[in-house]
């Protein structure tokens, strides 16, 4: 067998995922004028590119066999944190986005450490987390916050032009932390760690590899890439607003899952979580390019996907 | 173990009576009760009446958990039910009708989750998550995105009415309460449920119809659910598809878990679940009252639960244990 070929067949979930974005994106190309672009490809990422941020740390997660359901809570206080930090007690936005990327980690090794030390279900603890962080956020002001930082205005004022094709700067952070997020979970020891616990914990433990810190620090790096969704998401809308992320989490576990993450933990790739942002952007787009469905159809279709990965999930795996 | 084993709900109801205890110290009419009209009045009745929702969709919950399951997409089919009850009773059907259909619809949505997690073996976290994201866009489909105002005064009745002076709501749950208890314990049913919850592939073994036990279990969660919807839309005389039922997971979690049912099976405590959600509803009571912005109230609710399920973590009984016995020597 060559080795591409051997690649796809250990990654056949990844490679279906991504048949499915080119036949999507290719309907949807047919369907309505002007959707084969590369600016409707590149809107695929800068639109959803906090939620993309989410997902991948989220992708983290779900290997190592857990789940995090605070991510948009924690999106949403850090939103108002750095916005309140800047605007009313004027702290550089650097530190301001130092200390919140530093709460988002610190709830989420908080989080991990409760559930690898006493047991507890990871979905009841982020649940709480998920309260927790929610009801901290309008603790701190209930309205929203406009951010006026000139910083702010060149961050998400920048765009990398390569040719015709114009990159914007959120697009470029998702980009940046997808690689980054590839390098931890397919290059690096900790990754390799992490498929090992949530493939099966106990012959993880017996195989001598650091169960606890690995959960531990997983939950910290999804707190992380939460409260970075946060910083990027305030970049991109101007203001700092408590309620923002709400269900989002939901929306970066579907991600995972359509892009072939076994959802038990164990087997993934980051590549297909990347293809899973694509088919949920080209959903997005295709929903506003039609004008006549309404918002909440995203909803459904999203669900549907879900339901059909399982499936195909449950499937594949009695199979084996 | 003997002397946690003495009562499940002592642990609750002791953290029931503290909360009340301190309000009626803060705020000494706290618990009048006044009779008006012959109309029952005062926090604690409204407590009863407001919590009665939560009550109810935590008793579909109650059982779900007790198979080693949950069912996050209580929320959702809240919102279905009072979108199929506002669409019914404005296109002038009858109120029986009304009910049927949204119970209905409720029925469906649990056996649905009941059949991925049993049948298919899917977990049921992710099953239902499925049914959590695209249930509130069904709603918003059947309502069409637009917030449907109810105008029914029998439909309202079921809220917002009064039978012998007690509000109706309340009285209706705590009935569904009593007739379930006895249904489960003074048949094997609730054995078989805790016998499956505890280890499924030996309740099989012994001849339990596992997968039915599972699903049905799913299927009246969802039927709670399809009633606390009808509750709801008739509480606010409006069917909301994007609020109603929000958060509704959670508390009804939080009301099972709080109420001694364990998380991981096999064990359930229905009595249990009414003090929990009464607990629940007393503390967002006790926030309004003290001022609290409801919007930060999820914080004391999140610490609350992690310090009840810190307490029934294995570790933590054992550090208590520990303690106790060196403290008796």
């Amino acid at each position: 067998m060559n080795p591409v070929k051997k690649m796809a067949v250990r990654n056949l979930a990844v490679v279906v995922t991504g048949l499915i974005f080119v036949a999507l994106f290719a309907t949807a190309a047919k369907l309505y004028d002007g959707f084969f672009s590369s600016r409707v490809a590149i809107s695929l990422l800068s639109d959803n590119a906090f939620l993309g941020i989410a997902a991948v740390g989220m992708t983290l997660v779900i290997f190592a066999g857990g789940i995090d359901l605070s991510v948009g809570a924690v999106i949403g206080f850090t939103s108002i944190f750095t916005a309140t930090l800047i605007e009313q007690h004027h702290v550089s936005p650097v530190l301001a986005w130092l200390l919140a990327l530093g709460a988002g980690a610190g709830l989420g090794a908080g989080m991990g450490a409760l559930i690898h030390v006493f047991r507890l279900p990871p979905f009841l603890i982020t649940l709480a987390g998920m309260f927790f962080a929610r009801g901290a956020g309008f603790w701190i002001s209930t309205d929203s916050v406009g951010v006026n930082h000139e910083l702010y205005a060149k961050i998400s004022g920048y765009e990398l032009t390569l040719g015709s094709v114009i990159i914007p700067s959120n697009a470029l952070i998702l980009i940046a932390v997808i690689l980054a997020g590839y390098v931890i979970a397919h290059h690096t020891r900790f990754g390799r760690a992490l498929l090992a616990v949530g493939g099966n914990e106990h012959s993880a433990l017996l195989m001598g590899l650091p169960i606890g810190s690995t959960k531990i620090a997983v939950y910290a790096l999804n707190g992380f890439c939460a409260a970075l969704a946060g910083i990027v998401a305030t970049l991109y809308t101007g203001s700092g607003n408590p309620s923002m992320g709400i269900g989002l989490e939901l929306d970066a576990i579907a991600i995972v899952v359509i892009g072939g993450t076994l959802l038990t933990g164990g087997r993934g790739h980051i590549i297909g979580t990347l293809l899973g942002i694509l088919i949920f952007g080209t959903i997005q787009a295709a929903i506003l390019f039609d004008g006549r469905l309404s918002s909440w159809w995203m909803r459904i279709v999203v669900g549907g996907l879900l339901l059909v990965f399982i499936l195909l999930q449950r499937f594949f795996l009695r199979r084996k | 173990m003997k002397p946690r084993a003495k009562s499940p709900v002592i642990w609750p109801l002791m953290g029931l009576a503290a909360l009340v205890l301190l309000n009626a110290v803060f705020n000494p009419s706290f618990l009048k009760i006044t009779f008006l009209d012959g109309h029952l009045y005062g926090v604690p009745v409204d407590i009863l009446s407001q919590g009665s929702r939560t009550m109810l969709v935590a008793l579909g919950m109650t059982l779900v958990i007790a198979t080693g399951g949950v069912d996050l997409s209580v929320g959702s089919v809240v919102a279905i039910a009072g979108a199929v009850c506002a669409m019914l009773l404005q296109g002038g059907h009858s109120l029986a009708l009304t009910l049927a259909a949204a119970i209905g619809a409720g029925l469906v949505a649990g056996t649905a989750n009941g059949v991925l997690v049993a049948r298919l073996g899917v977990q049921p976290i992710v099953a239902t998550l499925i049914l959590m994201v695209a249930g509130r866009g069904v709603a918003q489909l059947i309502v069409d995105g637009q917030v449907v105002i109810i105008s029914n005064p029998a439909f309202e009745y079921l809220a917002n009415g009064f039978l012998f002076g007690i509000p109706f709501s309340p009285l209706l749950v705590a009935v569904l309460f009593v007739i379930t208890h006895f249904v489960l314990r003074r048949t094997a049913l609730g054995l078989f449920i805790e016998a499956v919850g505890d280890n499924e592939t030996a309740a099989r073994f012994a001849g339990l119809a596992a997968t039915r036990i599972k699903t049905s279990a799913y299927t009246f969660c969802g039927a709670c659910a399809g009633l606390a919807g009808v509750l709801a839309a008739a509480n606010i005389r409006a069917a909301d598809a994007y609020r109603a039922g929000e958060n509704m997971e959670l508390d009804a979690i939080f009301a099972v878990v709080v109420g001694g049912t364990a998380l991981t099976g096999g064990r359930f405590v229905i009595l249990g679940t009414a003090i929990g959600a009464l607990l629940i509803q007393t503390l967002t009571t006790t926030m309004y009252n003290l001022g609290v912005p409801p919007a930060v109230a999820p914080v004391p609710k999140a610490l609350l639960i992690i310090g009840v399920s810190l307490l029934q973590s294995e570790k933590v009984g054992r550090w208590l244990g520990g303690l106790m016995r060196r403290n008796a020597a």
